[in-house]
């Protein structure tokens, strides 16, 4: 459904271009949920920002993100039909503005850490959600657009849905404007929803009932999700597939569990030595600080930080090898002869 | 026994809420209530609760930042909340904070020398400058800093040393307690975990009792020896660290270990 290949996100600086997002090839199927880890400047917001024709202004995209059509029969309920939908594939990356437009929300959309950035303080909650059903179809009168906003507050479990449509952004709680964040994504009917770490702002028993939500509207909708987020406890939670970022690239990718169970890149090893569990001094802290995009070592960016680092680490980016059918990782340890062509 | 070195009882503090710009009355929104505990020399005591629960209010009390309507906090066999002028200089030095956000908690015009010094000027004006300097120069290194920081500003270090410079801050008085208000909490897991090493070595170096308030019970697993769960302002659960963390005997401490994320093993 949706295949990226090399995409690359390249930003102009003071010092030269840099790589946000260097080289990243992923697919995902219809119904999956694929997470992505990473921490601050791994490029996973950058990415998915890519996908939705939301980088900087300057910016420069290279590689392919192929969004294939719906088949023909994967109408469902709460969309409209009578709509025109492209029957060819577009390239995400060379999309006009306009096929963009025609896009966002209504096949991909997208949800964010703070919900007030998505939402508009000053319009009522239920008339954001008329507006993203209205901008895509011009044709949906007032009363049935209500209708469905309400619906889809009532689909995202917002308690008293008519009340809240009535209300402003900041009468709702953390918990429920996440939850109006999630209908007004949802209300268009999109296939693909991008999470960008939804729940890191929340208390930890609000966590729990924004993630339970989003993995039931996934089976119920039939949705395909990317969610992103730096905590591999939730990641475990919510996704089947995992890829782990550092500095612009994938370094790992493969099955959640397998991942976490018999992780092969050295840094996803340190991501999970390093993360706090509810066991005391179970904690190792990876050595070092994030290397600069600015000042990338000229192999694995990871080199200066890792434990197993060889000579040939510097001398060129390691390929992405399989370890097996489903699990890659882009180090030298992995045996040489499952290397990848990327 | 040893007497705590901090003794709290029934502390409260409650705000006046006015409903709306032409409301005719007020009602008290309860941000403490009746909190009472003893601090240990040299352990750390866990504060987990939520958002609104009333734990910054609390440590801002602890701090005398804000003062408590009622209830009374006993330092050293002192009465803390009655000391006023120089006793209650000397009394305050004794205990420091180590903030959230680093870049927030830095005044990013001030090189790392005057940041980290700036306590000193106020509690330790004797000193003389050469004094000061070796004092900070000595503090930086216990935070794993070199002496090249001093003359540079906070917007040149990442958040993880930014963090290191806030935690320099707070010792360089050499504090007997140190209460840490969600101290990884801005940071990288990987970054977190260095400052959570951090603080466990210097608690051994420098023999400190730690107050740690995070909203997160892995992250406050990893140093306390007692944690206490606080809700609406209350502590509904406090024990053992190992007990309350596998074995919490309050419905609500219950839900909120059920909620973390763990990784499964």
């Amino acid at each position: 459904m949706l295949d990226v290949r090399g995409l690359t996100v390249e930003l102009p600086t003071e010092r030269g271009w840099i790589r946000p997002v260097n080289d990243v090839t992923f697919t995902l199927a219809p119904g999956e949920t694929l997470g992505i880890v990473g921490e601050s400047g791994s490029g996973k917001t950058m990415l998915v920002l890519a996908l939705m024709g939301l980088t900087p202004p300057g910016a420069r995209r290279t590689g392919e993100a192929w969004l294939y059509p719906r088949s023909s029969n994967g109408n469902r309920s709460g969309t409209d039909n009578s709509v025109q939908r492209s029957t060819r594939r577009t390239d995400l990356t060379i999309a006009n503005t306009e096929q963009i437009r025609a896009i966002r929300g209504r096949e991909i959309a997208m949800i964010f850490q703070e919900p007030m950035t998505a939402l508009n303080p000053v319009m009522r909650v239920g008339a954001q959600i008329e507006e993203a059903i209205s901008v895509h179809e011009a044709r949906v009168s007032a009363a049935d657009a209500r209708r469905r906003s309400v619906a889809a507050l009532e689909r995202a479990t917002v308690p008293e849905p008519e009340l809240r449509a009535r209300q402003y952004p900041h009468q709702l709680s953390g918990g429920l404007r996440q939850r109006a964040m999630i209908a007004m994504a949802l209300a268009a009917g999109p296939r693909i929803l991008i999470a960008d770490e939804p729940t890191t702002a929340l208390d930890v028993t609000v966590q729990k009932q924004i993630l339970e939500l989003l993995v039931n509207l996934q089976r119920d909708l039939g949705l395909a999700m990317i969610f992103i987020t730096h905590d591999l406890g939730v990641v475990a939670q919510v996704a089947a597939r995992v890829a782990v970022m550092y500095a612009g690239r994938i370094v790992e990718e493969g099955p959640v569990q397998e991942i976490l169970r018999d992780p092969r890149h050295p840094y996803t090893v340190g991501l999970l030595r390093a993360a706090p569990r509810l066991e005391r001094g179970k904690v190792t802290p990876i050595p070092g600080t994030v290397p600069s995009l600015n000042a990338l070592p000229p192999g694995c960016a990871f080199a200066p930080r890792c434990e197993f680092r060889r000579t040939e680490c510097d001398e060129r980016v390691p390929d992405l090898r399989r370890v097996n059918a489903e699990h890659t990782a882009r180090c030298v340890l992995v045996a040489a002869e499952g290397a990848l062509s990327t | 026994m040893t007497p705590p070195i901090l003794a709290v009882r029934n502390l409260r503090k409650s705000y006046s809420v006015s409903v709306g710009a032409f409301a005719a009355a007020s009602h008290h929104a309860t941000a403490v209530e009746n909190v009472s505990f003893d601090l240990e020399r040299g352990e750390t005591l866990g504060i987990v609760g939520e958002s609104g629960c009333g734990k910054t209010t609390l440590a801002r009390m602890l701090m005398r930042l804000i003062e408590p309507d009622s209830g009374e906090i006993d330092y050293r066999g002192e009465n803390f909340l009655a000391a006023k002028g120089s006793k209650l200089r000397a009394l305050r030095r004794g205990i420091q904070m180590v903030f959230q956000d680093p870049a927030g908690s830095l005044d990013p015009r001030m090189p790392v020398a005057a940041i980290v010094g700036e306590p000193l000027a106020i509690h330790e004006p004797q000193l003389s400058r050469t004094e000061a300097r070796a004092r900070i120069i000595e503090t930086l290194a216990a935070v794993g800093m070199e002496a090249d920081a001093l003359t540079r500003y906070p917007h040149e270090f990442s958040g993880g040393q930014k963090q290191r410079v806030g935690i320099a801050r707070a010792l360089i008085l050499r504090p007997e307690i140190v209460i840490g208000d969600e101290p990884v909490s801005a940071l990288d897991v990987s970054v977190g975990a260095q400052i959570l090493e951090l603080l466990a070595k210097l608690q051994r170096d420098l023999n400190l009792t730690y107050i740690l308030i995070s909203h997160s019970l892995p992250v406050v697993a990893q140093l306390a020896t007692r944690v206490a769960v606080m809700r609406k302002g209350s502590f509904v659960e406090i024990g053992p660290a190992t007990e309350v963390l596998t074995n919490p005997k309050d419905p609500y401490a219950k839900s909120l270990l059920a909620a973390v994320p763990e990784i499964p093993a």
